[in-house]
Order: structure tokens, then C-alpha cells, then sequence
């Protein structure tokens, strides 16, 4: 039941700071999308656009359309938090609650929402949820030890099982490897193959070669110079941006002579 | 090694050089290191000196009057100097008093903090804060006056029971627990409300099950210190509270007596002038009871403490392996 994303005329702001100015773009239903850019270009800013996280922090505003199905998520009536159960977030640095154990945290996005969920039900949705995170076998033994006991790459897992429990439509990753070893960081890569067959997949990353390998479509953004807003370069498949890409700055950037 | 200088034979073999290198130390430094240890050592101790030897006066002097018996009778129909009467009344009454403050702080603190820091902004929120930071100055004294003064309006002058004690000690009470709770919250990763909210979980809910459970260990040290701050008032509940000698356990009716002000009148009432060869009479029983007492509150607050460490120990987030 995954869904396309359209985004019109997207500019985003922190106070009277314009961090992003003027996306457009597509995100085609049950691929994966990589969003690719120098640092400080505004990819994460963006990204959190998607799920309505950004206005969490104070001052923070967004100008532009967000079209998810043809719904605005920014139009009236559009509750914020109904929007983040439909698109669920992967942070890049993983994040379970310390104070839950292995299952509670796969549990949190029903347990924290006060939903009742009968013990089998339970069970079934931590086992399917961690083995879709590719977890299961690692933890199968030791469930309700705390989720602070795994190791970093366990954990951005259990975290990727936690926001899959809820089951969403879109999953936002930002920078999901960027604290991992290259074992769990193929472990993740192989698990978004097999989630993009049910979800839509957006991944922020610093990793040319990941962009490569996982993603269907590329994203690059850049940023002038400090002060001035983010923008989005170009967007196409994968394989052209890598081979051919139509902007100057697009090959500068993807052959790593500069950012 | 042309160089001339001594150096000191090391047991052993290995290059000298080597070894001088490694095992010289610079003197001036080696001094300095001992004379710090010193200073810091020193402090410490110094700072340890009133602490002990408040422990001391107090278990020494109080020891010889408690017992079981002093624990677990009033001062009902006790007089002169009578070898009897107890503090049960008083405990009854700094439970109760102190209970009903702390009912009456803990949810107004918690709920201040969380405005403060997940909701406050802009000039609400800079005047609950000044306000919290105006209150924490407030002398008891003008809190009991206070307090004292607001319930005569309702129930006319010389109006004295437990709720008015606890009222003025919630004034008291109330920005200790603010501004305790507003640094626990504040202490709690911006990532796990982010983690919550990502999982489509409203911002109450977030508030709730995952700041404040996160935060709940700091809270109730937070709490508990502030029970503790109050515990020991004396001059707010000798206005409100009042003295009595008897048991009275109804906090909306009565006086009633409490731990320090029980300390205050049996010192005041001094020494007894007993009538020579009368063999019932202690001169010092008065003084020996509020010795008693003293000590009696100084364990409450140390159980308090304890209980405190137990809870946050209970609810803090479980280590890894
Ligand atoms: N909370 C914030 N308040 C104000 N400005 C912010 C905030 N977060 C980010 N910015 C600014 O917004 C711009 C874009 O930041 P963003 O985090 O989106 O970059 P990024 O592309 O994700 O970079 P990186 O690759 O380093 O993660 C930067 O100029 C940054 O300084
Ligand atoms: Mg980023």
C-alpha cells in the first residue's frame, strides 16, 4: 500500500533562516529514493519535512505543498500525528527508549499510543517485526533484556523494527549507516531491498556507493555557500545520475571533486 | 652517554637512558601534586568536621530518651518533671502535615515543569519562571503568614489546622520541586520525544510515557528533597499548626503538633524546677525530649533519603548485560 509523494515549490525554514528553498520533486511509490548532497545542504531538513518532524522544533516552518495521494500533508484538517503513523523515521543515530526492553521498544509505537493488543497478537507482531528487520535471530533468546544491551548495529535494527511495528506506508532513513560496520551496514542495505516490495523508501546518505547499490532514484541537493538556502540539482534513476548526469555539479560531486 | 650526569643506578638491566627518561619525575611537579592532595584532602575533611559532630551532639544527647514508649505516646496529661510523655502526636502531625504539602506540591511542581519545558514560550512562560525564582527566596516565616492569612479570610482570625501548615509549606515546597523537575525533563534527550513522535505518538502521550517515565528517577530525588527542605519548618507551622499535646489526626480541623515544633516548645519550656528530694522529677527532661525528638526527625529524613534512593534505582533505565 505504498504511496507516490509529490512536493511543489517546498521551501522550509528555521525562524527566519531558509534552510531548503524550492523542491520539487517525486517519490515514486515502492522504490527507494537517495537523497545525496554535501553536508549542511539540507537533506536532513528536507527529509523531515516528509513526516511533519520538522515543525517539532521551535520556530521551525514550512512553505510549499506536500502532496502524499494527492493529500496536502500541510493542507487544514491534516493531523501531524496521523501523518508520522503513515510515514515512519529511522534516525541516524539509533534511538531506542532505555527504559523498555527488546520487545517493548518493537512495541512502543502501540504501547506509547495506549492501543490494547492481546498477547499473541503481541508476540506475533515483535517476531514479524524483527525478522523483517533482519534481527530476530539475535535477539530470538533475549527479548526482554534492554534495548540499550544491543550493539550499535543491533540497535539502528531494533529501531528500523520499531518504526516497521507500526506498520507505515513510508519510511524515512537519514543517514541509517553512518554509525555502523560495513557487516550490519549490508545487513540494513539487503533489508530495505526486501522492505521496498512493500514500502516507500527514502534514505539520506553520505555513501556514494550505497546510493549506488540500494537506491532506485538519486536526489542531489547542494548548498551555495553558508547562509544561503539548500536547493535541489537534479533528480533521476539512479543509474543515469551515476553515469550521465545533466548538471556540472552533479558530476563534480559524484566523482568527489568537491564536497 | 657522554653526558656527565649522575644517574642513579637502577637494579635491573636496560638502557639507563631509557629508564632515567622514564622513571624521572619532575620534582616541582611531584610537590605540587602532594601539596594539592593535601589542600583537597584537608577541605574535605574540614567540611566533614560540622557534619560529625552535629551527628554526634545530636544522637548523644538524644539516644538516652528514645525508646519504643517515647515513639509511642503523646504529652497528654504530662507535666513538670514527669518522667514520661512522648512524641507520637508530633509524628502524626509532621506526617500528615508534610504529606498533605507534598500532595499538594508534587502534582502543581511536576505539571509547572512540564509547561516549562515541553509547552512554556514567549511571556507566559518567562513569567512562571521568574515567579518560581521569586518564590524559592520567600523566608518561611512570611509563607506561614501567608498562608495563615489567606485562611482567615475564609474562616475568620486565630484560625489554626494542619491544611493551613500545609499550605504555607506547599509555598515553600512548590518551586524546590519546579525548578528540580524542570532540570530533570530538561535532561531527557531530544532524540526519544523525536523517537516517540516518529512512531506517530501524540505529544501528550510522548509527555507522559516517555519524558516524564524517562525522567521519573531525577523526579522523585527531586521530590524527596524537597520533602526534606520542609520537613524540619518550624516558625511557618508554629503559626499555622499551632501546638496541642494530644493526638489529633484530622489535617481539616485542630491543631496540631509537629516533630520541630515539639523540638521548640520542650527546649523553650527549659529546665524543670523540681522540689528538692522529690525522686519523680528529672530537671533536664524537657531539653532531654527535644534532643529525642531532633534525632527522631533527623532519622525520618535519612529514611526518606533512603526510600528516595530505592525508587530511582527502581525505575532507572536498566543497564546494558
Ligand atoms: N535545529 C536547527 N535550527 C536552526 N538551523 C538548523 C537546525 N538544524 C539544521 N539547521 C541548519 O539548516 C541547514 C541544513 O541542515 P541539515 O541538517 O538539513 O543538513 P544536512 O544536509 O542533513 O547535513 P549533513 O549531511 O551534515 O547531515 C544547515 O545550514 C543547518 O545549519
Ligand atoms: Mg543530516
Amino acid at each position: 500500500m505504498a504511496q507516490r509523494i509529490d512536493i511543489k515549490d517546498l521551501d522550509v525554514y528555521y525562524g527566519s533562516f531558509r534552510a531548503v528553498a524550492d523542491v520539487g520533486m517525486t517519490i515514486e511509490p515502492r522504490s527507494i529514493t537517495a537523497l545525496i548532497g554535501p553536508s549542511g545542504c539540507g537533506k536532513s531538513t528536507f527529509l523531515r519535512t516528509l513526516n511533519r518532524m520538522h515543525e517539532v522544533i521551535p520556530g521551525a516552518r514550512v512553505q510549499g505543498t506536500v502532496l502524499m495521494d494527492g493529500v496536502d500533508l500541510y493542507g487544514s484538517g491534516v493531523d501531524p500525528v496521523a501523518v508520522r503513523r503513515q510515514v515512519g523515521m529511522v534516525f541516524q543515530r539509533p534511538n531506542p527508549f532505555p527504559t523498555m526492553s527488546i520487545a517493548e521498544n518493537v512495541l512502543a509505537g502501540v504501547k506509547l499510543n495506549n492501543r490494547r493488543i492481546s498477547k499473541g497478537d503481541a508476540n506475533d507482531l515483535v517476531e514479524s517485526s524483527l525478522r523483517g528487520a533482519n534481527l530476530w535471530n539475535e535477539v530470538k533468546d533475549r527479548l526482554d533484556r534492554p534495548g540499550s544491551s544491543l550493539s550499535g548495529g543491533q540497535q539502528q535494527r531494533l529501531c528500523i523494527a520499531r518504526a516497521i511495528a507500526v506498520k507505515p506506508q513510508v519510511l524515512l532513513m537519514d543517514e541509517p549507516c553512518s554509525a555502523l560496520d560495513p557487516i550490519s551496514t549490508l545487513a540494513i542495505e539487503d533489508l530495505m531491498a526486501e522492505l521496498k516490495d512493500d514500502y516507500t523508501i527514502v534514505i539520506v546518505t553520505h555513501n556514494m556507493q550505497q546510493a549506488a547499490r540500494v537506491s532506485d532514484r538519486t536526489a542531489f541537493f547542494t548548498i551555495e555557500g553558508t547562509g544561503k538556502p539548500g536547493r535541489l540539482v537534479e533528480m533521476d534513476d539512479t543509474r543515469t545520475m551515476f553515469s550521465t548526469p545533466t548538471q556540472q555539479a552533479t558530476e563534480d560531486y559524484i566523482s568527489g571533486r568537491f564536497g | 652517554m657522554a653526558t656527565a650526569a649522575p644517574t642513579t643506578p637502577a637494579p635491573g638491566t636496560g638502557n639507563a637512558s631509557t629508564r632515567a627518561l622514564l622513571t624521572t619525575a619532575d620534582t616541582r611537579r611531584r610537590l605540587t601534586d602532594r601539596a594539592m592532595t593535601v589542600v583537597v584532602s584537608l577541605a574535605f575533611a574540614i567540611a566533614l568536621v560540622p557534619l560529625i559532630s552535629l551527628a554526634w551532639t545530636v544522637v548523644s544527647n538524644g539516644i538516652g530518651r528514645l525508646s519504643p514508649y517515647f515513639l509511642t505516646v503523646s504529652m497528654r496529661g504530662v507535666f513538670g518533671g514527669m518522667d514520661a510523655g512522648g512524641i507520637y502526636h508530633a509524628i502524626v502531625g509532621t506526617v500528615l502535615v508534610t504529606g498533605a504539602a507534598a500532595v499538594i506540591s508534587v502534582p502543581i511542581g511536576i505539571m509547572a515543569a512540564v509547561y516549562l519545558v515541553e509547552y512554556g514560550r514567549g511571556p507566559l512562560a518567562r513569567a512562571v519562571t521568574f515567579f518560581v525564582d521569586v518564590m524559592t527566596g520567600i523566608p518561611s516565616i512570611v509563607a506561614g503568614l501567608f498562608a495563615y492569612a489567606l485562611f482567615a479570610v475564609f474562616f475568620g482570625p486565630g484560625v489554626r489546622f494542619g491544611l493551613v501548615g500545609a499550605v504555607a509549606l506547599s509555598v515553600l515546597m512548590i518551586p524546590v520541586v519546579v525548578r528540580s523537575c524542570e532540570e530533570m525533563l530538561r535532561l531527557v534527550p531530544n532524540e526519544l520525544r523525536e523517537a516517540s513522535y516518529a512512531l506517530g505518538v501524540p505529544k501528550w502521550l510522548t509527555v507522559v510515557k516517555v519524558v516524564l517515565r524517562t525522567a521519573v528517577g531525577g523526579i522523585v530525588t527531586g521530590v524527596m528533597l524537597a520533602v526534606a527542605r520542609v520537613i524540619g519548618e518550624t516558625a511557618p507551622l508554629l503559626v499555622t499548626v499551632g501546638v496541642i499535646d494530644s493526638i489529633n489526626t484530622n489535617v481539616f480541623e485542630g491543631r496540631m503538633m509537629t516533630l520541630p515544633v515539639y523540638v521548640f516548645r520542650q527546649y523553650a519550656q527549659g529546665l524543670v524546677p523540681c522540689t528538692e528530694g522529690a525522686t519523680d522529677c528529672i530537671a533536664t527532661v524537657n531539653i532531654d525530649r527535644a534532643w529525642a525528638a531532633a534525632l527522631t526527625l533527623i532519622l525520618i529524613v535519612m529514611a526518606l533519603n533512603l526510600l528516595a534512593r530505592l525508587v530511582a534505582r527502581w525505575f532507572a533505565p536498566k543497564a546494558g548485560h
